[in-house]
């Protein structure tokens, strides 16, 4: 018996060619027992996410297998499948992989073992999650949780968005029931108030030069418009001030907000300043209570995670080599010899 | 016997702290568990020592330096057990630990005075001394929290958090802590008063001016932050001074209150 993994992920395909080959979950049983049909195919499992289309299978002939779902595939999406396939034990090194987040396109991100987990529930559903299959699901959801609470793979926030996000936890704890004040309604902070807002953020009040264009996205994301000239009179309820104006000078400065921070009953206040140029002096973050972080220092903190998972890596590969071992071990121990490499 | 609990307690915060460290140092910190069992297990092998010790003093083994500080660090590990987890409060055991281990140092290496054991059958100034020190086992504690405040918000400001920010819980959180001890503490220091003037201690004295110095400033701190006088920052930063500043003068205090006989 053999494990075959064979697909397509963000490094082989773009995305114009992935998404002709993603399968929706509505058709995932009638693609699994066509996949089953194949001759020599035991059993099968299909991963479909934005960023790849992978089939893991248990198969006694890999090379049928292969040619029977790039052929499936083709047909699905009109064009030749570009696949990259792997056999035992290269297959359960990459499911390893995969599930513990090595494989995608932000390493260590923890989304990938959800889809993974729906991925064996749908084949389990559907009845071609072979034992070797379950097994082997089984396993990589344990690899992924070791690596998880073992390595700090998944530490720290790897965008802008979730570096507000991951901020505003440290200084508010939750954040339901916060406010948020939006200066200047720009893309950027848009997508920082829907972070913000995805973790249980009350309000939004958005306020633009253009008083048009901030009611166009205070009706987007659900909060209410303010002329630019009324924000301080809002100012002493507002926990998260986002700004992105195109002020050539700064707007927020120490004399400014000294007197509206004694107005706000000694509440914290995080300053995410989104704007180049600056809208904020650096030196309000010397004041009591006040957290100043820019573009650069968040897009820094990212960086910095993004640098810690990358050095984590090695020690996740020899994590998943162990693993890989023991599944190893288990094949053999029911199957005798694990079958050659497929290539 | 008394020895062989200290000589169980001591190496459980010893690893409790250590622990902590070099989970912290390999990145593979999980919150709570270790480091409260650990000083979980050392509280009950030093309370099991201060039983053994009021046993053979008859009395609430406060007699000594070494008694007081035994017993305050004691109260303060006492105070995490029961207040780190409700606050959820990771790492709090890393900074309660050395504390209470560092009290517990100086009192094994501060000599013994057998010459000040107390003999008292008043169950009112044995509750009074006992609930003073748990109440300072509080203030320790809000020391401790305020500490971990100021770590907490150094890094928010420095804007290049360090690994650790990751584990210490938001200011927030650690603010409401500090608020929550202080009050805790001043209402058992409090109480410990109502039991004194039961037991019709005189007020006089350098000692009970400095509780009552103490307890007044305590207050003010808590009437300040509830009138919103005081930020986070201040709040934290008082209440860990204060704190100092007691465990400063503890030896002084002790020392005029039960003079050296000739």
């Amino acid at each position: 018996m053999n494990i075959l993994c064979a697909g397509l992920n963000h490094r082989i395909a773009h995305l114009d060619v992935r998404e002709r080959f993603a399968v929706r979950d509505s058709e995932m049983a009638d693609l699994l027992g066509r996949l089953r049909a194949i001759e020599g195919v035991s059993g099968a499992v299909m991963l479909s996410t934005c960023n790849r289309v992978e089939l893991y299978a248990s198969s006694l002939c890999p090379m049928r297998a292969l040619e029977g779902f790039r052929e499936i595939l083709s047909e699905r999406g009109g064009v030749e499948a570009p696949l990259y396939h792997h056999s035992t034990p290269q297959a359960v090194r990459h499911l390893f992989r995969v599930a513990s987040g090595l494989d995608s396109m932000v390493i260590g991100e923890t989304e990938i073992l959800g889809q993974v987990k729906k991925a064996y529930s749908l084949a389990s559903d559907a009845g071609t999650a072979t034992r070797p299959l379950h097994r082997l699901f089984q396993h990589a959801f344990r690899v992924a949780k070791s690596v998880r609470t073992e390595t700090q793979i998944t530490s720290g926030p790897t965008s802008v968005g979730s570096a507000a996000v991951e901020l505003a936890g440290k200084i508010f704890g939750s954040l339901a029931g916060r406010s948020v004040m939006i200066l200047g309604a720009g893309e950027i902070s848009e997508r920082t108030a829907r972070s913000l807002q995805s973790r249980g953020v009350r309000s939004v009040i958005v306020s633009n030069r253009t008083y048009e264009r901030a009611a166009a996205l205070a009706a987007e994301i659900g909060g209410m418009a303010l002329h630019f000239d009324h924000w301080e009179k809002s100012f002493p309820d507002v926990d998260i001030l986002i700004s992105s104006t195109h002020a050539p000078s700064a707007i927020l400065t120490p004399d400014r907000l000294a007197p509206l921070l004694r107005l706000r009953g000694g509440r914290p206040l995080f300053v995410i300043d989104l704007a180049v140029p600056r809208d904020a002096d650096p030196a309000i973050n010397d004041l009591d209570g006040v957290f100043l972080y820019d573009i650069d220092s968040l897009e820094q903190i990212a960086a910095q995670s993004l640098s810690v998972r990358r050095r984590e890596v090695d020690r996740c590969e020899h994590l998943i080599e162990e693993h890989v071992g023991g599944f190893l071990g288990w094949m053999r121990g029911i199957h005798g010899a694990v079958a050659p490499r497929l290539t | 016997m008394e020895s062989a609990a200290l000589l169980v307690a001591l190496p459980c915060y010893l690893f409790g702290f250590g622990h902590t460290l070099f989970a912290l140092g390999a990145g593979r910190f999980e919150p709570g568990r270790f480091n409260f069992a650990a000083i979980a297990l050392g509280a009950a092998a030093q309370g099991w020592y201060l039983f053994l010790l009021g046993t053979v003093r008859h009395a609430c083994p406060l007699a000594t330096l070494p008694e007081v500080l035994s017993f305050l660090g004691w109260s303060i590990a006492l105070m995490y057990l029961v207040i780190g987890p409700s606050y959820r409060l990771s790492l709090m055991g890393a900074f309660t630990a050395p504390l209470v281990l560092l009290l517990q140092i100086a009192a094994l290496l501060l000599p013994a005075r057998p010459d000040v054991a107390r003999r008292v059958s008043n169950p009112w100034i044995e509750a009074h001394a006992a609930l003073s020190l748990v109440a300072f086992g509080a203030f320790g504690l809000a020391c401790v929290a305020g500490l971990m405040f100021l770590v907490q918000e150094g890094q928010l400001k420095s804007r290049q958090p360090a690994p650790i920010f990751h584990h210490l819980p938001p200011i927030s959180v650690l603010e409401e802590a500090v608020r929550g001890l202080l009050r805790t503490g001043f209402l058992i220091l409090t109480l410990s008063f109502a039991a004194g003037w039961f037991a019709r201690l005189p007020v006089s004295g350098m000692k009970s001016w400095f509780s009552l110095s103490l307890w007044a400033l305590y207050g003010a701190e808590l009437l300040a932050a509830r009138a919103r006088r005081l930020s986070g920052r201040r709040l934290a930063t008082v209440s860990a001074a204060t704190f100092l500043l007691v465990l400063l003068l503890l030896p002084v205090i002790q020392n005029l209150s039960h003079p050296r006989t000739p």
